[in-house]
């Protein structure tokens, strides 16, 4: 990600060609047989894919086996009923078959997240293994499969010994390797774990995570695809256990244990799964236990390794390396220094009318009235204060301008537009965006990680299939992070996962991370909440920096600071506005004085 | 070959093993409506209950033994489990959950293989179910009927724990907020610790009914599991009603599909799941 590491970019690919030309030479000595290597090659590569999901995504899979299946049977048929008569052709139909399959469920799966993912896979697995014995008899054989599948040939040369074999695979894993790391590395991939950090956020800073993961189902399928071809190439026979239940829990259990996230993982785990079978099974007599064995080392990693093998190792690596010496984390957050000049606009927005307007907007939750038509309009520029006591509908106001939540009556305009009904996406895609009043950041990701999310988003609009892009070569994106870094006053601590600031640090990243998508008309609920008075006083001045030529409303229970800042101020009660006009007006206002002393006063 | 007799005896069937997967979903539900874990251990848990059952059959000759001891002894495997791995896993992140309770099932299902090895056994229907009734219009094996009217029973009893004692308004008021539940100075990690127990119980009892129907393997609980998914997908996850609707649909679409096409039985299943999937996301009796 920084330049300094720029010289050794290509490190993971270089050591990985190393170890996949030094292996045949060295495994073979400790039992590993051609067979048994490229076996591991074809599980590395069908994890490579699940990788994608899973370990960077966050969408735990268990069907891929109806992809593996799938591709496979596709290859195998066209193989063995000579339709197609180069291999490596058929592997490709059967890839680009597993993707399309992989599309289709995807669009049904991926409507719901978590458990519900995962339970609707198992589901789409066992369909498919079904299907594969029945409907789909004529072209699979059933029960019995494929056999006499030819092994590849290419300029006349034929794959057929068992290391030529693992020479092809090797190549084809490493291509597969280096796709892969590209993919993590485009901007595309940044989203990808920007979805696995916080979705919800994700969605807010205007990406369109449906399509992200459909797209990235859609690569895992294919890598599962080609996967299952090479398998039944390299036996000879396409088996129907591609399609069983045990394929996708052997892959789940091999990432887990190799390292989840690490692209390499599923290889290692697939090299220790082998290994283990062979081993226990024949050297040491266990039989059958050779699976009880592993299902214990399972465990036991899940419960005290979850990053596995690889992530162990990493582990280990950066806690015995000596470190260059970090900046010591400061007990206080550091206070703000006044920025020189206001972040870039990249937006043309109009500079006057009406920024936002609300009209006669309501949210009724069944009987429970939050909002109750609302008026309520901004000027281009203006900084708003919105105020209220608790209960008064601030936080359902901002989530129906934001498209988090939609009105059930009214009508919300931006410059005169109407986008009442736009999802929270769309909302930031046109220019509002919103700082939380409980943080929302990508907790995993570093500091100038998540600002580049938000960026991303206004560089990108909210999907973009750039696959192969470098985020390190986009200058202007890293130019506009780099800035608003400095604006925050976290440029020491970019390379910091967000996890490790301190409060105020965090609260700083959740404006960042709504002005980093530029928006024109910014909304922030309760920025300085839960800050010190210094941090109070400078968050106050970046807010004004932020302000030059954008729109503010601001939610704000600090009254003395926001009737600085504010030039008018809306109070809202029970739903509805109760008073409107300068911040003068509104502490001279009878109504206001009652609404928060509680009605004191006889009404 | 479609006649009514055979019909009927297909709706029975279908009403059997559809009580049977309610009995076993309710179980998952339950706990995954409780703890907020999704148990993938839970099919494993079954297949232990027909094995402890056989154990305790082998030992006795008496099938109602068998059916206690089994049920009790998955019960407490279900609470070790939850004391000494469950638990640590509250506060981590689903996918971890979902991890170690796929774990946890491996390692139950390989142990049981380990003690008795892959082929099936088979637990004898118990005396006074083993005649084969005749209703007139069709011939019945009565220990199925039986075993309908025995998991009826204890879907019942588990209703009526869930809405009629003190502990089920933990449990319920739990689902709904359980840091609420454990500051009104409730012991929500000792409910917590039954509701698995109970769970698990009701995926070992429905194991030991069903071992007389379907010889036990140590892989028996697999399909279970996946059939169970489906159930709760259509039935709604976390709602007890649907378990048991999801669950009497499940077993009927698959019993009457495989009168037509036993290949088809399974697929059909999915296929219906497919459906509730695009036209109500939540289930039939979700919420959310």
């Amino acid at each position: 990600m920084s330049t300094s590491s720029r010289p050794f970019a290509w490190r993971a690919e270089a050591i990985l060609a190393l170890v996949l030309i030094i292996a045949p030479f060295v495994l073979p000595l400790i039992g590993g047989s051609a067979d048994t290597l490229s076996r591991i090659l074809i599980w590395g590569l069908f994890g490579l894919g699940f990788d994608l999901i899973f370990g960077f995504t966050g969408l735990l899979s268990f069907g891929q086996s109806v992809f593996y299946g799938s591709g496979g049977f596709i290859a195998s048929y066209l193989l063995v009923s000579q339709s197609v008569g180069n291999v490596f052709v058929a592997l490709v139909i059967g890839m680009a078959g597993a993707a399309v399959i992989g599309l289709v469920i995807g669009l049904l799966a991926l409507r719901r997240s978590g458990i519900y993912f995962a339970m609707i896979t198992v589901a789409f697995g066992e369909m498919f293994f079904f299907l594969e014995n029945s409907a789909l008899y004529p072209w699979t054989g059933g029960e019995n499969g494929l056999p006499n599948v030819p092994k590849p040939r290419l300029f006349g040369f034929i794959f057929d010994s068992p290391w030529s074999l693992y020479g092809l695979l090797a190549v084809l894993f490493f291509i597969g390797y280096v796709i892969a790391r590209r993919i993590v590395a485009s901007p595309f991939g940044h989203v990808l774990t920007a979805i696995r950090d916080n979705p919800l956020r994700a969605r807010a800073v205007g990406h369109d995570i449906q399509r992200y993961k459909l797209a990235v189902f859609v690569v895992a399928a294919a890598y599962a695809g080609i996967s299952g071809g090479l398998e039944a190439t390299l036996q000879g026979y396409m088996s129907p256990e591609a399609f069983t239940f045990e394929t996708s829990g052997q892959l789940v259990i091999q990432t887990v244990i190799g390292g989840a996230g690490t692209l390499l993982g599923p290889l290692v785990g697939a090299a220790l799964w082998l290994y283990l079978r062979n081993e226990l099974q024949s050297a040491l007599g266990l039989g059958a236990a050779w699976k009880l064995v592993l299902g214990v080392v399972f465990v036991v990693l899940i419960v005290f390794l979850r990053r596995g093998i690889i992530g162990g190792v990493s582990d280990l690596w950066t806690r015995f390396r000596p470190v260059p010496a970090a900046p010591p984390a400061p007990l206080y957050a550091n206070p703000i220094a006044t920025p020189t000049a206001p972040p870039t606009r990249h937006r043309q927005m109009p500079t006057d009318g009406i920024a936002i307007e609300a009209k006669g907007v309501g949210k009724r939750y069944g009987g429970i009235v939050a909002n109750d038509g609302i008026d309520f309009a901004v000027r281009a520029g203006e900084i708003r204060g919105l105020i209220g006591p608790n209960g008064a509908g601030k936080s359902t106001f901002f989530k129906m301008l934001t498209g988090e939540v939609q009105p059930s009556a009214g009508k919300i305009f931006m410059f005169g537009e109407e986008i009442t009904g736009l999802d929270v996406t769309a909302v930031c895609q046109k220019g509002i965006a919103k700082s939380y009043q409980i943080n929302q950041l990508f907790q995993k990701l570093t500091v100038r990680r998540n600002l580049m999310i938000s960026a991303l988003s206004r560089t990108r609009g909210p999907f973009r299939l750039d696959l192969m892009a470098n985020v390190d070569r986009m200058r202007e994106l890293n130019a506009d992070v780099t800035e608003t870094l400095r604006l925050l006053d976290l440029t020491a601590r970019a390379d910091t996962p967000v996890s490790e600031l301190a409060y105020g640090e965090k609260r700083r990243i959740e404006i960042g991370l709504a002005l980093g998508t530029d928006p024109a008309i910014l909304l922030l609920d309760e920025p300085l909440a839960g800050m010190s008075p210094s941090e109070r006083a400078d968050t106050v001045k970046l807010l004004r920096q932020i302000a030059v030529g954008r729109t503010l409303v601001v939610v704000e229970h600090d009254m003395d600071a926001l009737f600085n800042m504010a030039d008018r101020i809306t109070v809202l009660q029970e739903g509805r506005v109760l008073a409107e006009g300068t911040p003068a007006e509104i502490q001279a206002s009878q109504a206001v004085q009652d609404a928060y002393l509680g009605g004191i006063r006889a009404p | 070959m479609l006649n009514w007799g055979n019909f009927v005896s297909q709706l029975f069937n279908g009403l059997v093993s559809g009580a049977l997967l309610a009995l076993i979903s309710a179980g998952l539900t339950i706990v995954y409506g409780t703890l907020g874990v999704l148990n993938l251990a839970h099919g494993a848990l079954f297949m232990l209950g027909g094995y402890a059952g056989f154990v305790a059959y082998q030992a006795t000759g008496n099938f109602l033994i068998a059916v206690v001891v089994g049920t009790l002894f998955v019960g407490l495997v279900g609470v070790v489990f939850e004391r000494a791995i469950v638990r640590f896993f509250y506060d981590r992140p689903e996918e971890d959950q979902i991890l170690v309770t796929f774990g946890a099932g491996i390692v139950l299902v390989e142990l049981v293989r380990w003690g008795f090895g892959s082929l099936s056994q088979m637990v004898p229907a118990p005396a006074f179910g083993s005649p084969i009734i005749n209703l007139g219009f069709v011939i019945y094996p009565q220990y199925r009927l039986i075993a309908f009217g025995i998991v009826v029973v204890a879907l019942a009893a588990l209703y009526l724990l869930l809405y009629r004692t003190r502990l089920g308004m933990v449990v319920r008021a739990g689902i709904e907020d359980a840091p609420m539940v454990d500051m009104l100075g409730i012991n929500i990690q000792r409910t917590f610790m039954l509701v698995f127990g109970i769970g698990a119980m009701a995926a070992g009892f429905a194991g030991i009914i069903n071992a007389p129907i379907i010889a036990i393997t140590p892989n028996v609980g697999d399909d279970i599991l996946i059939q169970c998914f489906v159930v709760v997908v259509i039935g709604g996850v976390g709602s007890f009603p649907g378990a048991v609707i999801g669950g009497i649909v499940a077993g009927e679409i698959m019993s009457i599909t495989s009168m037509f096409n036993p290949s088809y039985s399974a697929v059909m299943l999915y296929a219906v799941m497919t459906l509730v999937l695009i036209t109500r996301p939540q289930g039939l009796f979700g919420t959310r």
